[in-house]
């Protein structure tokens, strides 16, 4: 089964990623159908209100800086890119007062296996994450801004450069935006296919033309980012949600959710389930719900293990994760990460030691380069679980593993190292009795996938 | 100043300093690869990760910088495993060449390894192979399997070379390090990317497989070939020059030296090595021994002497011989009733009476603090590398480089304001600076000039800058207007506060002019001696043909002298001398140098003399012995600097007092000559050890020298 044919298959289904009505209270995705992406088809639901009333053009008066940064604190919202930092926090770091140039980066390299949110954010509601940058510019004082789109979905990054033309063309974006004296230019950039420039100091020096290497922090991009200058880089979804935390306050953000964990999320749900697509939900929804909302499990068969975050965060077994919320604090009491929330979810059919095996090869062949553990690691630990799945295992080979596994976690340059780390301990932890039994009878112990 | 705890003890260190920064002050050593004091931090080997009190992660001591009352421990269990699991990685994918490789004995892979390093390695897949490359005459990079990618050679042609000629090529595992496609590493520091390259990676290609480093001993010298005076360390094994590789001099060549300082050696053991006493008779060429020679010598010089009277007799010197070659040289011809001495072969114009020695004007160590310089008539780069590297720096610290020369070469810095005219222009164009500088501080201007745009902006960054220069390069000195060259330079400096200077050409030119290698009252110059004016001439390791200007016909004219004696390491002026006497080359005497700024830096042999070959200084002595002449009867070479220097006073330092150098042009005469181009050499052509190694003449910039003309 080649790709264009499963794809050939997939559209068959008929199977639309965000157009569905299965969200919950949906902030970002909601009304979308596909063709209403235009500015005026975004103002007719609402949209650039908040802009207009951070720059008090909407009655109430006008909002300084430190209060949009109050407001966003207030709300809890943490990043959505993977690391899930709180964004008021973020952006306070900024030096408001600052007369050098600085610099306001929206992340949407979106490399993250399983996830695949913001390319429907920015393809079907793109004005609402020029809005949450322009109000982000706005609250730090920043002049320039960049959407940095991965080059895989090139037709999405064209959608967004026709976006910013309508804003431009508006008045929304330029100089004096809306007559309030506040300038802000915004320009997309995209990629060229590489994990590792969704790394936010990797993103920079992809931005400024050069190999995409991160840098190693301190020092933090709020002082040393783009071009050197004080930079802050947030995810497509982060941005996407600031508009209605304007609009209805923090609070209301935080009890869409709970308590540090407020507002919605996007969750991109693949895998073993009979609805893939996107799904945007409460924060602290349980899991059962979201993949009921999926469809569940594919017919005949049980909930093995999911990937809660995107591949760089461990496996929860099925046991594990049904107790589970969807929420930050829940899945890493549970052991692991919901990180940019791309769920895939395995069924009894899939082989773990196969899954790592893919897995870890992502790693080894998206690794920078730079420095010696991630460099030298993955591609030991990729050829180690090769191995074993191919029956030539020691058993030996997973404590070796883990040992390797350690010796990168903590000691590389950016996280990709980590990345690669996690989800091996993770495996192992969970599931040993298939590593040691690929080791004794030298195949699956699950039999042979479908 | 902040005060830290490394490994128990307490360091103070100034703020903005790194752990490494700390850790070096303290003599606690900290492996690493990666870090180099004089390249921008990397931290991508990971191998300096040390435990910082607070901080969960193991952090890399480079690149984090000290806070007060950080407390690090470099011996922790999480610090120690962190180094061997390192180590474990590097050696995962590193061939087991040790036997093979050059680098055996030198190399920080090994050295870490056993210090650092686990005792076995638990790999047993595949290892990773990198394809051979060719990159030129110099570096060898046929093993760059053993390439540890620590980047230090990418970012040493970033920051020292000014040209990346070395990147790191695709990602992850398949990473590699490599010129941008099948194009080779040209630039003249190259060399030091051998140093740089903590494993057998980048090697010397002209050394590779010769010796084990355990094998060779290791001598201090100078280089003889620019100005810089960059400290050498000659190695040697059974007296035979193996390699040349930088002896640390902060204040002089830091730890950098140029490839024609590190691979000439190669032209010591040349097939063109002249290893006996010769004589032409009847056209033929016969080998004597010394005696013979030097009688043969004596005689020639008494008869010619008497038939056409002692102004006849002269000596054209080399600026690359010793203080005490030169001393001697001239001592031997003023001993004859002689004035005719003179270094400036390559000159067009010369002045007489000179107030003091011709130099650089400041400490070489100042040019990488200068904030606004004027470089004329130099082919900086390949000219003077190091001092171009210094005054790269300085452009990367936000120093203004402007310029006014021939020729479009790159070099390699950024040059703010070009005037790129021919040499018949130069004149024009400073005395067009000097009236931009007179409108901008409201005096009258010493000549004629037009206040360009160009000019204007020159001017203006000279006139800001604290610290400012104008340098003036050998084009500039050998230029047929030389003198009128310095005059408005000196009215510049004197109206901007810039410093002037000559960049000097030579290993020892200032040296030369300090012991009287220059005509003194009715003496001939150099043009005038290489124009007919002589019946005797001695030739100092020196060749006519490419060190003096008018080349070929100056050899020509020399042939037409009764007597022609040439004093050369090498079978050379063959058309026009009558004897050839074998001298050492700078690695079998013991000498003295001068470099521009003024240090004398004395050397000994390195390896004994080839063959026959004698010290020039020891051929003087027995020459004046042979002639009678009183006053030569020194013992060592040593003595000899003494009295040379006699008069001369220098700084507890080695610095000669500036007192002797100056740059000034007030009173000093000089006859206007006609219109020639300026005689320079090219990189590879300056002198004649360095026209003989044949690695650098391999090399680009010494190919492109052979077939174009040579520029400034």
């Amino acid at each position: 089964m080649n790709a264009a044919s499963l794809l050939a298959q997939f559209q068959a289904t008929g199977v639309q990623t965000c157009f569905h009505n299965r969200h919950i209270n949906p902030q970002i995705l909601a009304g979308l159908n596909g063709s209403n992406w235009h500015l005026k088809d975004y103002e007719a639901r609402g949209g650039y209100q908040a802009l207009r009333q951070v720059l008090g053009q909407t009655g109430a008066p006008v909002m300084t800086q430190d209060q949009v940064i109050a407001v966003v604190k207030e709300s809890s919202l943490r990043g959505r890119g993977g690391a899930g930092f709180p964004t008021g926090l973020k952006w306070s770091f900024m030096p408001r007062q600052f007369p050098g140039d600085k610099y306001l980066v929206c992340n949407s390299d979106e490399g993250e296996p399983g996830t695949c949110k913001d390319r429907d954010i920015m393809e079907f509601n793109p004005h609402i994450v020029i809005e949450g940058m322009i109000i982000a510019a706005y609250a730090m004082g920043i002049a320039v801004g960049y959407n940095y789109i991965h080059g895989e979905i090139f037709h999405t990054y064209q959608r967004f450069e026709e976006a910013l033309e309508e804003a431009r063309a508006a008045g929304l974006l330029g100089n004096n935006i809306l007559g309030s004296g506040f300038n802000f230019q915004l320009h997309a950039a995209h990629g060229f296919g590489a994990y590792i420039c969704g790394e936010e100091t990797g993103l920079l020096e992809s931005l400024e033309g050069k190999k995409g290497q991160p840098r190693f922090k301190p020092p933090f991009p709020a002082s040393f980012g783009l071009y050197g200058k004080p930079t802050t880089i947030n995810n497509t979804e982060t941005f996407a949600a600031v508009p209605w935390i304007i609009r209805n306050g923090g609070p209301a953000f935080v009890a869409c959710g709970k308590p540090n964990n407020g507002g919605t999320k996007i969750y991109s749900v693949s895998g073993d389930v009979e609805l893939p697509g996107n799904y945007e939900v409460p924060m602290g929804t349980p899991f059962a719900q979201l993949l009921e909302l999926a469809g569940g499990v594919r017919k005949g068969h049980q909930l093995k293990a999911v990937i809660p975050g995107g591949s760089s965060s461990p496996v929860l077994p099925a046991g594990v994760i049904m107790d589970c919320t969807m929420d930050y604090d829940s899945i890493a009491k549970a052991g692991s990460m919901l990180g940019s929330g791309a769920v895939i979810v395995m069924d009894d059919s899939r082989c773990m030691v196969k899954s790592l095996q893919r897995l870890s090869y992502f790693y080894m062949h998206e690794s920078c380069g730079q420095c010696t553990p991630c460099r030298e690691g993955t591609g030991w630990l990729s050829r180690v679980v090769d191995r074993i799945e191919t029956g030539q295992g020691r058993a030996s080979d997973m404590e070796l593993l883990n040992s390797v596994a350690e010796n990168i976690q903590g000691r590389t340059i950016c996280a990709l190292g980590d990345a690669a780390a996690m989800p091996v301990r993770a495996m192992l932890k969970h599931f040993m009795p298939e590593f040691e039994y690929h080791v004794v009878h030298k195949t699956c112990m699950v039999p042979a996938y479908v | 100043m902040i005060e830290i705890e490394l490994d128990g003890k307490k360091v103070a260190i100034a703020e903005g300093s790194t752990v490494m920064h700390a850790a070096e002050k303290s003599s606690t050593y900290i492996p690493h690869f990666c870090y180099h004091k004089k390249l921008s931090v990397a931290a991508n080997c990971r191998m300096c990760l040390v435990d910082i009190e607070k901080m969960p992660k193991p952090m890399p001591a480079c690149a984090t910088s000290v806070t007060q009352g950080m407390v690090v421990r470099t011996k922790t269990d999480k610090a120690v495993k962190a180094q061997q699991s390192v180590m474990e990685f590097l050696l995962i994918n590193h061939p087991l060449d040790c036997p093979i490789c050059d680098q055996g004995g030198e190399c920080q892979l090994q050295d870490l390894a056993v210090g650092y390093g686990g005792s076995s390695s638990r790999y047993e897949e595949e290892k990773r192979v990198v394809k051979v490359k060719d990159v030129g005459p110099l570096i060898s990079m046929q093993e760059m399997t053993r390439c540890i990618h620590c980047t230090r050679c990418v970012r040493f042609g970033q920051e020292i070379a000014g040209v990346m000629e070395l990147g790191m090529s695709n990602r992850g595992e398949h990473s590699e390090i490599e010129t941008f496609v099948g194009q080779t590493v040209d630039s003249e520091l190259s060399g030091n990317m051998i140093d740089i390259c903590p494993v057998g990676a980048l090697t010397s290609k002209p050394f590779r497989y010769s010796a084990r480093t355990w094998e060779l001993s290791r001598r201090k010298s100078v280089s003889p070939h620019d100005s810089t005076g960059a400290n050498l360390i000659v190695q040697v094994k059974n007296n035979r020059v193996m390699r040349v590789v930088p002896f640390e001099n902060e204040v002089v060549n830091e730890c950098w030296i140029a490839d024609r300082d590190r691979f000439s050696y190669e032209a010591l053991n040349s097939p063109d090595r002249l290893t006996t006493p010769m004589i032409k008779q009847g056209g033929k060429w016969n080998e004597v021994d010394w005696k013979t020679a030097l009688e043969y010598v004596a005689h020639g010089l008494r008869n010619i002497k008497s038939e056409h009277g002692a102004n006849s007799i002269g000596a054209l010197v080399s600026p690359h011989s010793t203080l005490e070659e030169l001393y001697l040289a001239g001592s031997l011809v003023r001993a004859l009733g002689s004035e005719n001495i003179d270094y400036r072969l390559r000159n067009a114009q010369f002045d007489s009476a000179r107030p003091g020695a011709r130099w650089l004007g400041l400490p070489i160590a100042a040019l990488s603090n200068l904030q606004s310089v004027l470089v004329v008539g130099s082919n900086l780069r390949k000219d003077h590398p190091l001092f171009a590297q210094r005054i790269r720096q300085a452009a990367r610290h936000g120093c203004v480089v402007s310029a006014v020369t021939s020729g479009h070469a790159d070099w390699a810095l950024p040059v703010a304001h070009a005037n790129i005219l021919a040499a018949t222009g130069w004149v024009q164009a400073l005395a067009d600076i000097a009236a931009a500088v007179a409108q901008e501080k409201s005096v009258p201007t010493p000549q004629p000039g037009q206040v360009t745009a160009s000019a204007l902006a020159m001017a203006q960054a000279l006139i800001s800058g604290e610290r400012s220069a104008v340098l003036l390069g050998n084009a500039a000195a050998h230029h047929a207007q030389a003198l009128n060259l310095l005059e408005l330079s000196n009215w510049i400096g004197a109206q901007t506060g810039a410093t002037v200077g000559y960049l000097t050409e030579a290993a020892n030119t200032v040296g030369a002019q300090l012991v009287g290698a220059l005509p003194g009252v009715g003496g001939m110059h150099a043009g005038q001696m290489l124009s007919g004016g002589l019946k005797a001439a001695m030739l100092l390791n020196t060749e006519p043909e490419f060190d003096a200007a008018g080349g070929a016909a100056a050899l020509q004219t020399l042939a037409k002298c009764d007597m022609v004696v040439s004093l050369s390491p090498f079978k050379t002026n063959l058309e026009c001398a009558d004897v050839l006497l074998p001298i050492a080359p700078f690695t079998e005497t013991s000498g003295t140098f001068v470099n521009a700024e003024g240090r004398r830096q004395s050397f000994h042999a390195v390896v004994k003399p080839l063959a026959e070959t004698r010290p020039a200084w020891k051929v003087f002595r027995a020459l004046a012995d042979i002639l009678g002449l009183p006053g030569f009867s020194f013992d060592a070479s040593t003595d000899v600097l003494v009295q040379a220097m006699d008069g001369v006073t220098e700084s507890a330092s080695g610095m000669v007092i500036t007192a002797r150098l100056s740059n000034a042009s007030v009173g000093v005469q000089a006859a206007a000559v006609a219109w020639v181009e300026p005689c320079v050499a090219s990189i590879y052509q300056l002198d004649g050890l360095v026209r003989r190694a044949s690695s650098l003449q391999l090399t680009v910039d010494a190919r492109m020298a052979v077939t174009s003309e040579v520029v400034a």
